[in-house]
């Protein structure tokens, strides 16, 4: 039936495993302005998380402070049993955690092997992996133009190739679906799915669309004013119940 | 203006004026790299780019000297050694100032202004308690001296070409550093977007600090071959920093090519307008023409085509 409180009946993770991910009554606050208010969350190995919920409605601030962009208030988040919540993005990224922003950021005056190659700078490597290229066919096509001149779904796979280059066990991914056409998306739920399947990695990714949310996550949770609260397995989703969160 | 002079009179001026315009253009250029990498890396305007040089120009009066005192056989060679101390003393100074400094003042361009400016003042009493207030002079090696005569009325001097040698050096140097190795990769993506650049794994503070340190490396070796065309004293930094923001400015952020556009046609434009008019006359011309082609193309002679 439906499952509104936090305290909701779906065992994180499974017993026996260690969680990948773990954050704990995570608070989080640009200057005196809260944010999140106490988030917690395990994520198992090769377990997809979506986060769903509204504009403003602290995603994208989960996100940030998740790699040390906005600054942790309390609370502590592990990453495969070493905790990272005092420690820089960078020493995070050496970590384990790898990141694609909202917006794609990407590093635009530079070219797309460029843009892959920064992600490599904790691994020492100097070579971009072959199965990125792989992976992704149009960035090898495209390797010498700058990451500015890609369409906003070429800039999508790059940002993701950027992250998957520091060879993370978990990979956060901040509304990948935004600005993108409807057969991309798609393309991209298959390309998350591929990607957990080969590495083995964890994946949390925050969204708005419930349908993309639905085809790749193994869990949606909801975050409403910097809480989490609702959580089901894609199972057992009450998809009503989770649309009635996101409309306005 | 041209009256005066016949037609091989003319020719002449102009190529001799223009090759000492080339000696200007080599110190400018070398001021206008550090400056801009910084600039364009850290929006960092740092006001004391100028007494950095004139560290390294010290560091070069102080090797000369003692070259001269202790080690009288290797002084032809003494410049080399005062060129590599210039950069490390320099660039040394620059990471202190960075770590000491600059670091809490990201995000507050407003106050690294009056804090570099407020450097720049201490950095200047600091050498006239040092050194004097006297200026002082380099001895150049035998080998430096004099000039070549190209033909009857034209001559160019050595220690101007081995200026403009050092400098082409260096900038190739530059460039190949910002654009074919990890390290300008890096630096790229830093300037490109700071926080996205921590969060692919980039130590962007580790690279703040490198980078304003080469930047006034690079300061204090223009410092070293600033001794050949002028006097060093505590304030003369404080006439090329002005010229160089220009340079900067017009040349487009963060564009290396235009950068070094700029420093020529400033620094050519200059030298050869002050032969036939005043220096600051020759001045107000350059700043009114920098002024109607910065209206006309507000983002600076060379930008980057691409989508933000």
């Amino acid at each position: 039936m439906l499952q509104t409180s936090p305290s909701s009946l779906v065992p994180p993770v499974m017993p026996g495993t260690q969680a990948m991910l773990s954050i704990s009554d995570l608070h989080s606050a640009y200057g005196q302005s809260e944010v999140l208010h106490g988030i917690d969350l395990d994520v198992a190995p090769g377990e997809i998380v979506a986060v769903m919920g509204r504009n403003g409605m602290g995603k994208t601030t989960l996100m940030k402070t998740l790699m040390g962009i906005v600054p942790t208030k309390s609370g502590t988040i592990t990453v495969d049993g070493t905790e990272v919540t005092t420690l820089k993005s960078h020493a995070r990224v050496a970590n384990g955690l790898a990141y694609v922003p909202q917006g794609r950021m990407i590093f635009s005056t530079m070219t797309v092997q460029e843009n892959i190659e920064t992600g490599l700078t904790v691994t020492g490597s100097r070579k971009v992996p072959q199965d990125l290229y792989t992976m992704f066919p149009v960035l090898l096509e495209m390797k010498g133009r700058r990451g500015g001149n890609l369409s906003g779904g070429q800039q999508q796979q790059l940002a993701i190739a950027r992250a998957l280059a520091s060879n993370p066990k978990v990979l956060l991914l901040d509304e990948p679906t935004e600005g993108i056409q409807p057969s991309i998306i798609r393309e991209m739920g298959r390309t998350l799915k591929k990607i957990r399947d080969e590495r083995g990695l964890s994946i949390v990714v925050s969204e708005q669309v419930l349908s993309f949310a639905m085809d790749v996550a193994d869990r949606v949770l909801v975050i409403e004013n910097g809480s989490i609260v609702h959580e089901s397995l894609r199972a057992d989703i009450d998809e009503a119940q989770v649309a009635r969160f996101l409309s306005v | 203006m041209f009256g005066d002079y016949s037609l091989a009179d003319l020719s002449s001026i102009f190529v001799m004026q223009g090759f000492a315009g080339l000696i200007l253009f080599s110190v400018y250029v070398l001021m206008a790299l550090g400056l801009a990498i910084i600039f364009g890396q850290m929006g960092v305007i740092n006001m004391a780019h100028g007494e950095f040089m004139i560290l390294g120009a010290y560091v070069t009066y102080l090797c000369s000297t003692f070259f001269q005192t202790y080690l009288p056989s290797l002084f032809g060679a003494y410049f080399f050694v005062a060129m590599a101390l210039a950069f490390l003393a320099s660039g040394a100074m620059g990471m202190l100032v960075e770590w000491a400094l600059i670091r809490h003042l990201y995000k507050r361009p407003l106050d690294t202004l009056l804090a570099t400016w407020g450097l720049s003042l201490i950095l200047q009493q600091a050498y006239r308690t040092i050194f004097g207030p006297r200026e002082v002079g380099v001895e150049l090696p035998s080998w430096m001296m004099g000039s070549i005569p190209v033909t009857d009325s034209i001559e160019v001097q050595i220690n101007g070409l081995f200026v403009i040698a050092v400098t082409t050096v260096i900038t190739v140097g530059v460039a190949v550093l910002m654009y074919r190795s990890r390290f300008g990769a890096q630096i790229r993506a830093v300037m490109s977007n700071r926080p996205m650049a921590g969060a692919v794994g980039i130590d962007t503070e580790k690279v703040d600090r490198t980078t304003f340190g080469l930047g006034c490396g690079i300061a204090g070796i223009a410092g070293s071959a600033f001794t050949m065309i002028g006097s060093t004293g505590p304030t003369s930094g404080q006439l090329y920093i002005v010229d160089t923001f220009l340079i900067v400015v017009f040349g487009g952020a963060a564009s290396l090519l235009g950068t070094i556009a700029s420093a020529f046609s400033i620094s050519q434009t200059q030298s050869t307008l002050e032969f036939f008019l005043s220096g600051s006359m020759a001045k107000v011309l350059t700043l009114l023409a920098v002024v109607g082609i910065l209206m006309l193309r507000p983002q600076g002679l060379f930008t980057l085509k691409v989508r933000r």
